[in-house]
Order: structure tokens, then C-alpha cells, then sequence
């Protein structure tokens, strides 16, 4: 076997573009901020295999990519969370620890030469007891971190998403109208031969800052969903 | 902060289990409530909780404590917390060692909580069951320094449709209780209380108040279980698992309840009485259905 030099910067290169098609290849999710809360919104046709999770109280996640890698993810900030809790206190769980995390775990796994990079991009999102306090991070596969301040949207088409929501994002949006709006972006990414999309092929959830219990993490299940998506037609 | 707090190392990948407590063993077995045993009896350093009642209704599950904890002959809190809800559908109450077992709830809630989110689906009653046997069987050592702790499960059992009530050994042993139980130094007097009082047509009220007049009975016999305290208006916690899951009675529906109790012990201060002989015979059953 021949060893042959690779400059560093095509080596990183070449992991990039790795990474980015594998991602490219999956279906796109939006996280938002509505009036109460913070709204997840995936194209998942899989009623058992979830893009969407809770991580703890007022902690959730979301994911584009390959599967079994960000369930990987999944699983680790679950395990992260949960052990926090319980050898602090619950309160002293946070997402931006938790997001932390997350990007050391990533860049250390994009510029290890032996593995390849994982072919995900995720989303941690924190409710804040005030809205002004909400928290979305961003995270893709070289382990770059970015909050965002209204919403953020993974997978392939991120831009096209990205542009169709940023047109008719307000603060105030209620859920309905956040659902409505994160699907009016994916369908304008989707290409045109696609399937319309509709309760069931989408997965929703949210964290809801009016639940009065501790866990502020809720799914919505399909009958509540098509109800959330008829109520503005 | 230790720098294993810092990040996710490769164990939070790696380890392929669903159960906290596991995980907790794999990665920081210094956490786990049993990880430090000696050897002498060292009973009296810690406060211990005393009685806790539970009882099945048509529809659900109820569960009561007393609020005392003892350490000897003194009362080291008049006040302490001893039912809790472990998940959405079901309840835990604590006798023994307070320290411990309050860990130990602690650990429980975290276990079944982290099973859900890993798995995404809950546990079924009976999983839930074994996982706190497998805690109490860990907690042997410290149970053989004369710090036991002795819980009593029950909750609302989704898969069959009926509140189920299962108690423990030291050893982790666990067995399943039908319409009542009671745990802890005041049980003798309060198991017998509801022996006389229980009903298995009950509604989650009358099942409650069922509960409270044997923690009172359990108080009145038991130096070590609390009466109600009625110049601070302590009360018995009172919580109840059913189909809708886990609740709390109200403070003010549980003072008014104890009202209703101390004032039927004015008159009679052994409590209600029950009838000398039976149920009706089947006679007279049959006699009122049949024309």
C-alpha cells in the first residue's frame, strides 16, 4: 500500500464535500420560535424512527442525516443531560452545555484522519422561562456552532427553506401558523414531482412554555396536526 | 466541576444500554446510592420515614404518607416528603433510611424518565416494578448497616386497565399486593385499620379517606408515625395515580378531609366502627335482586 501526501486543505476539503452530500441526501428540518414556545418540524415518513427528540425539561433536538449517526448523537446528549440532572440539580441542565458538547464531539470526530465525519447536521433548542431567553443552536458536521435568533433549518436544501420562511417570519406567529409556515418552506424546496405534504408525513413536536408540567417537551400527534394545518385554509 | 463533566466521552457513545442506573455504574459508580458501604451499624446516624398506605378503587390507585421522620426518640422533621410520583402514571412512598431512600427516588424518577426518552415509549408497569427491585437489591449492603429502605410502588397499569400495588424485601424481592398494603413502623396498625375500612367499590375519594384514617390509626398506636398536626396544618400527602395519570390531592381538600376525620374522633376516638358481623349474607342479597 502506497501512502500519498494530502495537503491539510484538501484533506478537509474532501471531508466537507463528503459530509455535505451525505447530508444533501436527506430531507430538510425546520426548528422555530412561536408565541409560546419553540416548534420542530421535520419531513419524516416514519411514524417510529424520529428526527425529532426530547433531551431534557426544556431541551430538545433535531436532526438531518444519517440515522444511526444522530441517534448516536441523540442518545449521548440524553445520557449527558440526565447525568447533569442527577449529580447537580435539574435546573443546572442547559443547552448551551449540552450544544457544547456536542461541537467538541463533532470537530474532534471531522479531524480525526482514521474515522470519517458524521453526516449530520443537528439542532439543539432550550426553552428559556422568557421568551428572549429561547436558545436555538445550530450544529453541522465539522462541529461549527451557531445560535440562531428566529429560526434554523437543516438538510439539503437549507437556503430555499431558509428564504420562503425568513419572508413571512414574524415573533408572534401562534402554532398553527408556525406549522403552516415551516411547511410552506419545506414544500418550497420540495421538488416538483414530490408528493404534497400533509400530517402524515411530517413529524411535530414542541416545547411548550404553557405546559404546567416540568417537561416541556410535547409531540403532536397526527389528529391535533391536521387540525394545526386546516386551520388556516 | 471534574473535566469528565466536560464533554461527551467516548462511554456516552459506546455504552449500549437503555437503563441510567447502568450507564451510572459504567461511567460515575461513585453516584450510585449503594456504592459506599462500611460494615458497623450505622442506623442512628440517619432519620428514618415511617408509614405509608396504599389502596386500589374502582378506576385507580391512591397512596398516602405520613409526614414524620425520627431519628431515635427524637422527631428530626415534622414536615418531609415521603410520596412521590415516579413517572406520569405511577407513585413511590419511602420507608426506612430517609437519605437513602430519597436518593433512591431520585435515581428511580431519572431511570424511568432516561428509558422513555432513549426508547421513546414508557415502560410497562411491571418493567418499572423490576427496575426498583433491581435498586433495592444494590442498596443491600447498606441495608445490612441497619440502613434499609423499604418502599412501596403502585400506579396505574396502562396495558390491563387497573391501579396495582407492589411491595418489596430488603433483598429486592417484589411482591404484587391486592387492594391494600402498608409499609413501614406504623404499617401493623394501619393495615389493619383498612382490613375494617377498605371497599373494593370505592371512588378515588373514599379511597383517600380510607388511607388518611389509617395513617391515623397507624399515628395513634405508632410512636413514630406523625398524627395529623392540626395547630400547623400538617397533613398527610395524599396523591393518586389513574387512567389520566399522576395527581396530588389539594392541600386544602386534604386539611378539610382531616377535618372531617379528628372531628368524627371527638365523638369516637378509635375511628369509624365496622358492622360485627359481615357484608350482608347472600341471602339477603339475593332477596333484594331477585322479585
Amino acid at each position: 500500500m502506497s501512502m500519498m501526501y494530502v495537503a491539510p486543505e484538501q484533506q478537509m476539503k474532501d471531508r466537507a464535500d463528503f459530509a455535505r452530500k451525505g447530508i444533501a441526501r436527506g430531507r430538510s428540518v425546520v426548528v422555530l420560535r412561536y408565541a409560546d414556545g419553540i416548534c420542530f418540524v421535520a419531513e419524516n415518513r416514519s411514524q417510529a424512527l424520529h428526527k425529532v427528540s426530547e433531551i431534557y425539561d426544556r431541551i430538545g433536538f433535531a436532526a438531518v442525516g444519517r440515522y444511526n449517526e444522530f441517534e448516536n448523537l441523540r442518545i449521548a446528549g440524553i445520557r449527558h443531560a440526565d447525568l447533569r440532572g442527577y449529580s447537580y440539580d435539574r435546573v443546572d441542565v442547559t443547552g448551551r452545555s449540552l450544544a457544547n458538547s456536542y461541537a467538541q464531539l463533532l470537530g474532534t470526530i471531522f479531524s480525526a484522519g482514521a474515522e470519517k465525519p458524521y453526516e449530520v447536521e443537528i439542532a439543539v433548542a432550550e426553552l428559556g422561562t422568557q421568551p428572549s431567553q429561547d436558545q436555538i443552536y445550530r450544529l453541522t458536521y465539522d462541529g461549527s456552532i451557531g445560535d440562531e435568533e428566529q429560526f434554523a433549518v437543516m438538510g439539503g436544501q437549507a437556503e430555499s427553506i431558509s428564504a420562503a420562511i425568513a419572508a413571512d417570519y414574524h415573533d408572534n406567529l401562534d402554532l398553527a401558523g408556525a406549522v403552516r409556515l415551516a411547511l410552506r418552506g419545506l414544500e418550497a424546496a420540495n421538488r416538483k414531482d414530490a408528493a404534497e405534504l400533509d400530517a402524515d408525513s411530517l413529524e411535530v413536536a414542541v416545547l411548550d412554555r404553557t405546559r404546567v408540567q416540568p417537561r416541556k417537551f410535547r409531540r403532536i400527534p397526527p389528529g391535533e396536526l391536521a387540525d394545526l394545518l386546516a386551520a388556516g385554509e | 466541576m471534574s473535566s469528565r463533566d466536560a464533554g461527551l466521552s467516548p462511554a456516552f457513545l459506546r455504552a449500549s444500554t437503555s437503563s441510567f442506573s447502568e450507564f451510572l455504574a459504567e461511567v460515575r459508580p461513585e453516584l450510585l446510592p449503594a456504592a459506599r458501604a462500611g460494615s458497623e451499624d450505622v442506623s442512628h446516624l440517619a432519620p428514618h420515614g415511617t408509614t405509608i398506605v396504599a389502596a386500589t378503587f374502582d378506576g385507580g390507585v391512591v397512596m398516602a404518607g405520613d409526614r414524620r421522620a425520627t431519628m431515635g426518640n427524637m422527631i428530626a422533621q415534622r414536615d418531609i416528603q415521603k410520596v412521590y410520583p415516579a413517572d406520569e402514571f405511577s407513585l413511590v412512598g419511602i420507608a426506612g433510611a430517609a437519605g437513602i431512600a430519597v436518593e433512591m427516588v431520585r435515581l428511580f424518577r431519572v431511570e424511568l424518565e432516561h428509558y422513555e426518552k432513549i426508547e421513546g415509549a414508557p415502560l410497562s408497569l411491571d418493567g418499572k416494578a423490576n427496575r426498583l427491585a433491581a435498586l433495592i437489591r444494590q442498596n443491600l449492603p447498606m441495608a445490612m448497616q441497619g440502613l434499609a429502605v423499604l418502599p412501596l410502588f403502585a400506579g396505574w397499569d396502562q396495558a390491563t386497565g387497573q391501579g396495582r400495588i407492589i411491595s418489596y424485601d430488603a433483598t429486592g424481592g417484589r411482591y404484587e399486593e391486592t387492594s391494600f398494603h402498608s409499609v413501614g413502623s406504623g404499617s401493623v396498625f394501619a393495615r389493619g385499620a383498612l382490613k375494617k375500612l377498605y371497599r373494593p367499590d370505592f371512588d378515588a375519594r373514599q379511597a383517600a379517606l380510607a388511607v388518611v384514617q389509617s395513617l391515623y390509626d397507624a399515628a395513634d398506636d405508632d410512636s413514630a408515625t406523625g398524627g395529623p398536626d392540626l395547630t400547623r396544618r400538617i397533613f398527610p400527602i395524599v396523591m393518586i395515580a389513574d387512567a389520566h395519570g399522576v395527581d396530588q390531592f389539594d392541600e386544602a381538600e386534604i386539611a378539610a378531609m382531616m377535618d372531617e376525620v379528628v372531628n368524627g374522633r371527638m365523638v369516637r376516638p378509635d375511628g369509624p366502627e365496622a358492622p360485627l358481623t359481615g357484608p350482608p349474607s347472600a341471602d339477603d342479597v339475593a332477596g333484594e335482586v331477585l322479585p
